[in-house]
């Protein structure tokens, strides 16, 4: 008869931690929300298009961050 | 573990587990009404592109954008652009909340928030402009 008392403790404590472990689960996923705002966002301002093709005519001013260095613009000029 | 109480305690650790794993892993987006806002949004980017490149128009740092150089348009065009973001802002506010709402956890929306500002302003082409945390303007 203890014996069933024994588990049925057991069991309850068993209960009680996972409880435990699945409100610790509601955690904020930080990762995975990165990676559908980056989706999202490569949706909206449609950024795959433009990275496979040339990007050009949107060079306004001088000083940039240079992205891709070294790029010939005219390689060869007679 | 042959008696039918060990064994139901074995399923009650594993089948948890299981769920758990599959449950932070990531994170919906596929909604009607996160689908029509990415469109609006879409449609939209076109007429504010030239606002962002001319550096009249800014990312700020909570996920929204703001004008941040009015001088830098002439004084007709300034009523139009304030509507675009204005709009804009609108579909951007719906979209954090939309996407909390769509997790089943509206106490998201700030850390959505966030997460997206930051990408909005890794993901911009240089010579944009964005809000530091602090609320200055910088030139990406």
């Amino acid at each position: 008869m203890t014996k069933i008392y024994f588990r049925a403790g057991l069991l309850t404590l068993t209960g009680i931690f996972l409880a435990g472990c699945v409100t610790i689960n509601i955690y904020f996923p930080a990762a995975a929300a990165e990676k559908a705002a980056d989706k999202i966002i490569e949706e909206v301002w449609q950024l795959k298009k433009p990275e496979e093709g040339v990007q050009d005519a949107d060079k306004p001013a001088p000083s940039q961050p240079s992205m891709q260095p070294a790029q010939p613009a005219q390689p060869l000029q007679p | 573990m042959r008696n039918p109480i060990s064994r139901l305690m074995l399923l009650m650790i594993l089948l948890p587990l299981s769920f758990a794993g599959h449950t932070a892993a990531d994170i919906e987006i596929n909604t009607p009404a996160i689908a029509s806002l990415k469109q609006s949004m879409q449609q939209r980017h076109s007429q504010l592109e030239p606002y962002y490149e001319r550096g009249a128009v800014g990312l700020t740092h909570d996920g929204l954008i703001a004008m941040r150089d009015a001088n830098a348009l002439p004084l007709s065009a300034r009523q139009p652009v304030n509507a675009l973001i204005a709009a804009e802002n609108q579909d951007r506010n719906a979209l954090y909340r939309e996407i909390s709402r769509a997790n089943s956890h509206p106490e998201w929306e700030g850390d959505i928030r966030s997460t997206f500002g930051q990408r909005w302003i890794d993901l911009a082409r240089p010579g944009w402009w964005y809000q530091a945390p602090n609320g200055s303007w910088v030139r990406k």
